[in-house]
């Protein structure tokens, strides 16, 4: 459906070599994630998992461009990132979407700023609208969409600028078990039809698993690669998957790996945009 | 049960609050019955004090008009050609006043509220500016301004720069950092991030700092027709009280009173109006 405007599918290779990431100033700064050395290949679908504040996200933040690396290097199709850039869309655990836009507005936003024409783009918004099942809310605000359908808009406003990369930060912790589960079918089935590549940070093993072609599973903080796993469970993917010896099996190991050694307590929760700010939401 | 209303405490107390928002508009009978008495009491007591030139030692009410004297001059003045003369002088100066004001309240504290150097610059010498009453400008604005109409302008200008310079600078800070984040990564920049984000996130402080400046530029009214002039319905009060009509006084006062009200009412409804997805409701 959207062939019309794509004439060569965008690559999307993600390298990194030696990364690191500080967070906080002057004596207080401390090394987030350190040793950083990966490569995602085009339309890999990877899985960031790790304990909370291990810089999972803070290495998301750095692939959006939102946070720069203290040490090494980070590119996308051989160009280093410097700065936010849509064709690197990131979808957060909260939604983002501007409350004083209705929900066709909201996921029209990136033609708007290339300068599209309303009519274009506003036809290009009911498309990713009704990819994503939400046709029939166009005219809504975000504010009377429940938590699942406004991370639906929030997807759609993203892939409508044909990203080369889509970058997603625990984008369904927020919602109940119930949502969480049908929404991770709503994005196979999204990625299945638009193959991008895809960093999707969480810490739920069975979500990581279900979705990822691949697993890198981070340490503590400072956060690094402890393991590349990669999953060779065959597409499409149903909910039986999670029963089968292969899965449990691989579940098993990542509980191992994510396993508190020295009983300290969880790190608060660190974000895309660094430190947490006292009282945001 | 219990469990449940246990883990969301807010659930169970948010539905009811947000039925009575909706329900505001229709006070119940009594509320309204309650309302009206507690103003008929009020003109009762004045009534009483003014008629029976109660005198208290500290404070007097042997020459005050009662609420029949003031309703008597308030509908000659009715029947005056003089009364659409002054208020309409008096509006066109609020006016004036208030929409300079709206415009360099929002622009200073939108540059204040995003630029840490923009703050620096500007804040210190408002901040001194700030605590002058109006009737401290009078001498000043005389002159600063060859007309006199413009001085009283400018007096209400004063009155109602601050709150709506310090309500912008409020509501521009406040802009989510992760909505400007998000925009960004869709590719808006500076302009367009003030524009789509900071704008509309301040606009809800605005206009309460608008209301409240329309308020203060009601206020400053009397003020600023003390300068001069032959029209207007602060000098019309003040004039009332130099020839000793003392009726008159207090229809002034009443009618800035209701003027100042219905035009703070008024730039409610137009924010109200302005801002659709406030009355969407619901989870934000």
């Amino acid at each position: 459906m959207t062939g019309a405007y794509t004439e060569e599918p965008p690559a999307g290779r993600i390298a990194i070599a030696g990364g690191a990431i500080r967070l906080g100033g002057g004596a207080a700064a401390f090394e987030v994630v350190r040793d950083i050395d990966l490569a995602i290949p085009p339309r890999q679908f990877v899985c960031l998992l790790g304990p909370s504040g291990c810089g999972k996200s803070t290495l998301l933040g750095a692939l959006a461009g939102h946070l720069a690396l203290a040490r090494g290097s980070l590119a996308l199709d051989g160009e280093p990132v410097a700065g936010p850039h849509p064709e690197r869309g990131i979808v957060f655990q909260q939604h983002t979407l501007l409350p004083w836009r209705r929900v066709l507005d909201n996921v029209a936003f990136g033609p708007k700023m290339r300068g599209v024409p309303r009519a274009e783009r506003l036809a290009q918004a009911r498309e990713f609208l009704a990819l994503v099942g939400l046709a029939d809310f166009a005219d809504r605000y975000p504010s009377e969409l429940s938590g699942g359908m406004q991370q639906r808009v929030e997807i759609a406003r993203v892939l409508i600028n044909q990203p080369r990369v889509l970058l997603m930060d625990e984008p369904f912790g927020a919602l109940d078990a119930q949502t969480r589960l049908m929404m991770q079918e709503v994005l196979l089935d999204i990625w299945t039809r638009l193959p991008t590549t895809v960093v999707f940070v969480t810490h739920d093993i069975d979500e990581a698993l279900f979705l990822g072609d691949r697993v890198l599973v981070m340490s503590a903080r400072p956060g690094r690669i402890l393991e590349d796993i990669p999953l060779a469970f065959p597409r499409p993917r149903g909910r039986d998957l999670v029963t089968d010896p292969d899965f449990v099996a691989l579940k098993r190991r990542c509980l191992d790996l994510l396993r508190p050694r020295d009983g300290r307590p969880p790190l608060p929760r660190l974000t895309p945009l660094g430190l947490p700010l006292a009282g945001a939401a | 049960m219990s469990a449940a209303t246990l883990e969301t405490p807010g659930a169970a107390l948010a539905a009811p609050r947000a039925e009575s928002r909706r329900d505001r508009p229709r006070l119940p009978l009594r509320r309204l019955a309650t309302r009206a008495a507690a103003l008929g009491l009020g003109l009762l007591a004045w009534h009483l004090a003014a008629s029976h030139r109660l005198d208290l030692g500290l404070v007097t009410f042997r020459t005050l008009p009662t609420p029949a004297d003031v309703a008597r001059a308030a509908w000659a003045l009715a029947h005056s050609p003089k009364l659409g003369a002054h208020v309409g002088a008096s509006l066109v100066r609020v006016l004036g006043g208030f929409l300079a004001a709206l415009a360099a309240g929002i622009g200073l504290g939108l540059a204040i509220g995003r630029s840490r150097l923009a703050g620096d610059l500007l804040l210190p010498p408002l901040e001194v500016l700030r605590p002058i009453p109006a009737v401290a400008w009078i001498p000043l604005a005389i002159l600063m301004f060859p007309s006199s109409e413009a001085s009283m302008v400018f007096i209400t200008f004063t009155g109602a720069l601050f709150p709506i310079l310090l309500n912008t600078v409020h509501g521009a800070e406040a802009a989510s950092p992760r909505l400007v984040a998000s925009a960004r990564s869709l590719g808006a920049g500076r302009a367009a991030i003030l524009r789509e984000v900071v704008i509309p996130a301040a606009l809800p402080s605005i206009v309460t700092g608008a209301a409240i400046g329309m308020g203060t530029a009601w206020f400053c009214l009397v003020t600023a027709e003390m300068i001069s002039g032959q029209y207007g319905i602060g000098y019309f009060t003040w004039e009332s009280y130099t020839l000793q009509n003392y009726d008159d006084i207090v229809v002034g006062m009443l009618l800035i009173g209701l003027l100042g009200m219905g035009s703070s009412v008024a730039v409610r409804a137009a924010g109200h109006l302005a801002m659709p997805w406030t009355r969407a409701g619901g989870r934000s």
